[in-house]
């Protein structure tokens, strides 16, 4: 294979005229990166937890809202989730709030609308785990909650839900670690995020094996640190007798 | 061989061992002289696998896009076909397969350079810093990067962008030269860098960019896919000018010469005219509309004498 190695071109200045080097765009986009995946995560973990309550939740209108929002979320592709969101939304919605959001910063409209399609899709996915949690919790659980005099808002908040969020910490570690990863289709409408900055070097310096090498660190130091922030998490709240500790 | 010389043999009727071997041996001289200097590279890898593959571009109207059968089509296409038709004339491999792989502007080099396509001639632009992983023939076209707006929009040229969104196709020259004005001039523009030429039509016509930055052949292609190509313009002085190659692997120098030679003769013969007039001038798939985009004098004196200068 013809190909020249030039480790160097990483501390080149871009030749876009922007004062930068390489190696800080691919800084810039990881925290882009670090930043989507913690706004998303933030909102899946509302989002997910809202519906897989709903969908657990004695009633059967809750239950169907619930429903709806996991087969349509969780069944489409996310790259389409994402053209739907920045292209097709501004477009439905009345003239005067369309025109408003494309007239928002481009950069502003591509970390917003990728929090989105990222938070409620991966939302859908959270919302499942939470629901098998729940049923997998033993009957009496609730209803000792119940027996006691707590109103089912109490049960789910004192009793089931604290120990479903303990069993569901591996599935929810694994979503973290996808979440960050699925960030990545973020470049497709545009989010100068970590891979967009790789395929930005390999456009500009055509050098493609050094940028895709340290971006693929890049993404491993990202999971590192996810592993290790949820593993500490596991710790402090894990309870004897619980999960077998 | 070894039947003829035996056979040679036999009418001789008293050849020696070792003449029979000699015999053997010029002749494999000869007939190696007869085919000209060994394969290497490209070819010697064709030749040896009976199978090409070409890289092509999927929706780089009018030089590279799907017809309704989902065969690559267009001016680039032409070209390839012309250069296919030489290597099967070299190789004197009638049968040769022909494989065809779709490309990106983010790959094509990768690929070429892993050995997973042979060639290509589409629409990558014959710059330095490619020159440095790549060769690139003689070339076969010019643009010059222009603006696509909206033609009440009141943009005429590149001074009227400031404070404006323009959207540019990722990865591609006019994105270098856009966002270097935009910090030299301190113009203020946002710049969307869109992943392809139909991403960034979009961009345009959904009102969330006011220009688009592009080869001017390609921006001719993109505005006749439109519903209506008289709402549109293309403006503004062009800010470089670009030549398209054929690329092929970096010190190839067999493929490097048959590539020339297609390309040259093609322009010299009136070969590529013809081929220009068909998709520049003419009504073209998919919707039967005429891009009327006359050849540049650059490009004229391109087609007189052939070059494979990064500046025209």
């Amino acid at each position: 294979m013809s190909y020249k190695w030039n480790w160097g071109v990483l501390l080149d200045p871009v030749v876009t005229g922007e004062n930068a080097t390489y190696l800080e765009w691919i800084v810039h986009g990881f925290f882009i990166t670090l930043g989507l995946t913690l706004c998303a995560w933030t909102l899946a973990l509302v989002v997910g937890t809202v519906f897989g309550v709903m969908r657990t939740w004695p009633n059967r209108f809750g239950q169907a809202i619930g429903t709806a929002y996991v087969s349509i979320f969780r069944n489409v592709p996310l790259i389409v989730q994402f053209f739907v969101w920045y292209f097709v939304v501004p477009e439905i919605l009345p003239a005067a709030i369309g025109d408003w959001i494309k007239g928002v910063k481009p950069n502003v409209q591509f970390f917003v609308v990728s929090v989105l399609a990222l938070g409620m899709y991966t939302g859908s996915r959270i919302c499942e785990q939470l629901r098998a949690g729940i049923q997998a919790l033993p009957r009496g659980q609730r209803q000792a909650g119940l027996a006691m005099g707590f109103s089912t808002a109490q049960t789910y908040g004192h009793v089931m839900l604290p120990q479903v969020f303990r069993h569901i910490m591996p599935p929810l570690t694994s979503e973290f670690l996808i979440i960050s990863k699925n960030s990545a289709i973020a470049s497709t409408i545009g989010l100068l995020e970590l891979s967009r900055q790789a395929q930005q070097l390999v456009d500009f310096t055509a050098q493609p094996y050094e940028s895709f090498i340290v971006v693929t660190l890049a993404y491993v130091l990202l999971n590192f640190l996810i592993l290790r922030f949820m593993a500490w998490i596991n710790n402090r709240i894990s309870l004897p007798g619980l999960m077998g500790h | 061989m070894s039947l003829s010389t035996s056979i040679r043999c036999k009418r001789a009727g008293h050849a020696l061992g070792h003449s029979v071997l000699a015999a053997a041996l010029l002749g494999g001289i000869a007939a190696a002289q007869a085919a000209g200097p060994a394969l290497d590279g490209t070819l010697k890898k064709i030749k040896d696998s009976g199978v090409v593959v070409v890289g092509f571009r999927e929706a780089s109207i009018p030089f590279s896009y799907y017809n309704d059968d989902k065969q690559p089509i267009g001016y680039s296409a032409d070209i390839t076909r012309l250069v296919l038709d030489q290597i099967k004339n070299k190789l004197e491999l009638p049968g040769l397969q022909v494989r065809q792989l779709p490309i990106t502007s983010q790959n094509r080099i990768s690929l070429l350079q892993n050995g997973t396509i042979d060639f290509e001639c589409n629409t990558t632009t014959h710059n330095e810093s490619r020159e440095k992983q790549v060769d690139f023939s003689n070339s076969f076209f010019i643009v010059g990067t222009r603006l696509l707006a909206k033609k009440d929009s009141g943009i005429k040229d590149f001074d009227d962008l400031k404070g404006n969104t323009v959207v540019v196709g990722a990865g591609t020259t006019s994105e270098i030269l856009l966002r270097k004005m935009n910090a030299e001039k301190n113009m203020g523009m946002n710049v969307i860098s869109a992943k392809d030429h139909s991403e960034s039509f979009l961009t345009l016509s959904t009102g969330r960019a006011k220009a688009m930055m592009m080869d001017d052949a390609l921006l001719a292609g993109e505005r006749a896919k439109t519903r209506d190509p008289k709402d549109y313009v293309i403006t503004g002085t062009p800010q470089s000018f670009e030549v398209y190659g054929c690329m092929l692997r970096k010190g190839d120098s067999q493929m490097k010469t048959l590539l020339d030679e297609v390309i040259a003769k093609a322009k010299t013969s009136g070969a590529a005219a013809k081929i220009y007039d068909t998709w520049f001038m003419k009504p073209i798939p998919p919707k039967q509309l005429n891009l009327d985009f006359p050849m540049s004098d650059t490009m004229k004196a391109l087609f007189a004498k052939p070059n494979d200068r990064v500046t025209p």
